[in-house]
């Protein structure tokens, strides 16, 4: 065993390669600034509730109780009435090319049941593809629409009161059979920055020490590869674990996303998502030769996987070939393993699925690196 | 146990179509100290490399140590001690993280860091950064951690280029110091004055190893004869001898001028010609190892591709 993997050999190793990391202000900088900067950017546009959408009126009855919930509507600032009388298939139209975020449909026979204190009804179409932009016009909607209704029928009667209680608001996400709303963006992006950091540190693994003329030095030691890249990408367990902690604290403090799942099931898989990460970035320091070559690769590698994981368009949603490449990228496994954990509250076997294929990759990509590693400068 | 420390023939390395070291063959006896010469680009790291395991020959074996330099690379690496042209520590490491590196790579003993850093005399500088260390501190860094793990041969390579002549001075007591007590070494280098100091040296140029032996072999293989001219007009001296019949080179020294040949007769002659046209005395004089380099470089350009 000693000849293979020796632990004194690999602790080290690991000994070197921490205060390495450490001096280098520059990238542990990163390493910790690069989340937080991610997190803020990405959040910011979360909590940035755009305003004013062009939005059209489907109201067949143009009566005061449908003028009211439009000038309500209008009154917080979501919603701009582009389109105010619009028949239901040009309403169809204008959202489906994307002329109007919302579609607004009010039953003839609202007014009628507002009236007879029914369960008056009303529809709203949103264009979901963009979460963001959906979320937070929606989240007012009922309220809003309530409030109106009780305002407009005053003292008159008490029929119209209880039907405002009871005003059903319909919405419909439109284009997003996932139905992400703004908590999904805050899980993925865990995946996302941890994708960005781990990988892009590793694939520098061994190309810093072949720059820095290190490399010979190393190679005429007695290390073995394996030990080599244990010992290369075990510290950066730990920066990941930095960053766990620091998006899933800020995902509850600052952006209230609720954490249903169990933290431990969620741990198990960064884990096993991080390992499968460093090794990935290590099989790119095994590929190329020089730290640009390194850079380049991940690069290569980072854009596929942020538009065809599921994080910036819904995986479903996807064409079929694309869902394919999908399928062979670590960050679509780890997407649905966190999204299910944390929004879903998933159990082990729920998520053994995403948890086995990450530990493949995991698998795979050492034993690619391990057969790329040369232990001479030829 | 009489067997050498490195055996190694017909060492040949190719890199893409150029043949780099080109059937080289070198022996070390244990104990010995074996200069390896050869000008800028002959091949000298190329060989070094392949026989501490860190390059694959294209054809050629051997033995390092007893191990096979094809099949054995590992071995090799645990007993050979080979300190790197450039310097290859980790300068973003202190003078203690790179040695305690060193130690546990070895498996050496906790103690081991701190006795070396007392040898050096670097133990008030342990914390400081190996990048920050001047040439010679940094060399001599180097060579204590490639000894650190005591191993019974070592590699050198370049590795009093840059540092100062009484640092090397140092140097070189402390390699024949280590060298009295078993210790093998190969050394690579490009001073004279430092060949002189091996038992043994071979001679490399443009891959090919052309010359072997003790400084006096390889001075009398040579066949050259050297006579000095002494006063006169040393100038136009020079330009008269170049290119005559037996001449092969012409050197100032100071206000002498040297010439060199390997046809002694045809020297003297024309030497004694000038000397009286010029107004010098002829004197007769030992050859040195610089002009029989610079003979044999002189020769093996010819064979260049
Ligand atoms: N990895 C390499 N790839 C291509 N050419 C190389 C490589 N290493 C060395 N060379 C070439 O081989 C020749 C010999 O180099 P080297 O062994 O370093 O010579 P020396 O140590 O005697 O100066 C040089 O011309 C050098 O450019
Ligand atoms: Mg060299």
């Amino acid at each position: 065993m000693t000849n293979f993997l020796s632990l004194r050999r690999l602790l080290t190793i690991i000994r070197k390669e921490a205060v390495q990391m450490r001096r280098d202000r520059i990238t542990f900088a990163m390493m910790l600034g690069v989340p937080l900067m991610q997190l803020l950017l990405f959040g910011f546009a979360i909590n940035n509730d755009p305003k004013g959408l062009p939005a059209a009126l489907v109201a067949p009855a143009q009566d005061r109780y449908s003028r009211a919930l439009v000038s309500a509507l209008e009154l917080t600032g979501y919603y701009r009435f582009t389109h105010p009388q619009v028949t239901a298939a040009e309403g169809e139209r204008l959202i489906a090319t994307g002329q109007v975020s919302f579609v607004v449909t009010v039953p003839s026979d609202f007014g009628r049941k507002v009236m007879r204190g029914e369960h008056p009804q009303i529809l709203i179409e949103a264009d979901a593809t963009d979460p963001a932009v959906a979320s937070g016009a929606i989240g007012t909607l009922g309220t809003v629409a309530a409030q109106a209704l009780l305002r407009e029928s005053g003292t008159e009667a008490e029929a119209e009161a209880s039907a405002a209680q009871k005003l059903d608001v319909v919405v419909h996400r439109r284009y997003n059979p996932e139905g992400i709303t703004q908590y999904n963006i805050v899980p993925g992006l865990l995946g996302v920055i941890l994708q960005m950091t781990m990988v892009m540190m590793t694939a520098m693994a061994l190309t810093r020490e072949i720059e820095r003329g290190t490399m010979e030095n190393l190679l005429s030691m007695p290390v073995t590869p394996i030990e080599v890249m244990l010992g290369k990408v075990l510290p950066f367990f730990v920066v990941g674990a930095v960053q766990v902690m620091v998006v899933l604290t800020a995902a509850k403090t600052i952006f209230g996303v609720p954490f249903v799942g169990s933290l431990w099931l969620l741990m198990l898989g960064v884990l096993v998502f991080v390992m499968a990460l460093v090794v990935l970035g290590y099989v790119f320091s095994t590929l190329a030769r020089t730290q640009m070559q390194a850079m380049q690769l991940t690069f290569f590698y980072f854009l596929p996987s942020i538009l065809l994981s599921g994080f910036m368009f819904p995986f479903r949603g996807m064409p079929t070939w694309a869902q394919w490449i999908g399928e062979t990228l670590p960050l679509t496994h780890f997407l649905r393993l966190i999204r299910g954990v944390m929004l879903k509250g998933a159990t082990l076997a729920d998520i053994a699925q995403p948890l086995l294929t990450l530990t493949g990759f995991a698998v795979f990509f050492s034993l690619l690196a391990l057969s790329r590693f040369r232990q001479t400068l030829d | 146990m009489t067997s050498p420390a490195i055996a190694v023939t017909e060492l040949t390395k190719r890199f893409g179509s150029r043949t780099v070291v080109d059937r080289v063959s070198i022996t070390v006896q244990p104990g010995e100290i074996v200069g390896f010469l050869g000008p800028n680009g002959s091949g000298k790291t190329t060989t070094i490399r392949m026989m501490c395991g860190l390059l694959t020959p294209d054809a050629g074996s051997g033995r390092v140590l007893g191990h096979d330099i094809l099949r054995n690379q590992s071995a090799i690496k645990r007993e050979v001690g080979y300190m790197t042209q450039r310097f290859s520590f980790y300068e973003d490491l202190t003078i203690a993280e790179n040695l305690s590196f060193v130690a546990g790579v070895y498996g050496l003993p906790a103690d081991a860091v701190s006795e070396t850093l007392e040898d050096l005399g670097l133990t008030s500088r342990r914390a400081q950064l190996a990048g920050s260390l001047s040439g010679g501190w940094k060399q001599r860094l180097a060579l204590a951690a490639c000894i650190m793990h005591r191993p019974k041969l070592l590699m050198l390579d370049e590795p009093t280029a840059g540092v100062d002549p009484k640092a090397r001075r140092e140097f070189w007591d402390e390699i024949h110091a280590r060298a009295a007590t078993g210790l093998t070494v190969l050394v690579s280098t490009h001073y004279m004055d430092e060949a002189e100091r091996c038992h043994r040296i071979n001679y490399i140029s443009y891959g090919k190893l052309i010359s072997q032996g003790t400084v006096a072999e390889v001075i009398a293989a040579a066949g050259l004869v050297t006579v000095i001219l002494r006063g006169g007009r040393t100038a136009e001296a020079q330009e008269r001898l170049t290119g005559q019949p037996g001449v092969d080179q012409v050197a100032h020294w100071g206000s002498d001028l040297h010439v060199i040949g390997r046809d002694g007769p045809a020297l003297r002659r024309a030497a004694t010609a000038v000397a009286i046209a010029t107004g010098a005395r002829v004197i007769e004089a030992e050859t040195s190892l610089e002009d029989v380099f610079i003979q044999l470089m002189g020769a093996s350009t010819d064979n260049m591709p």
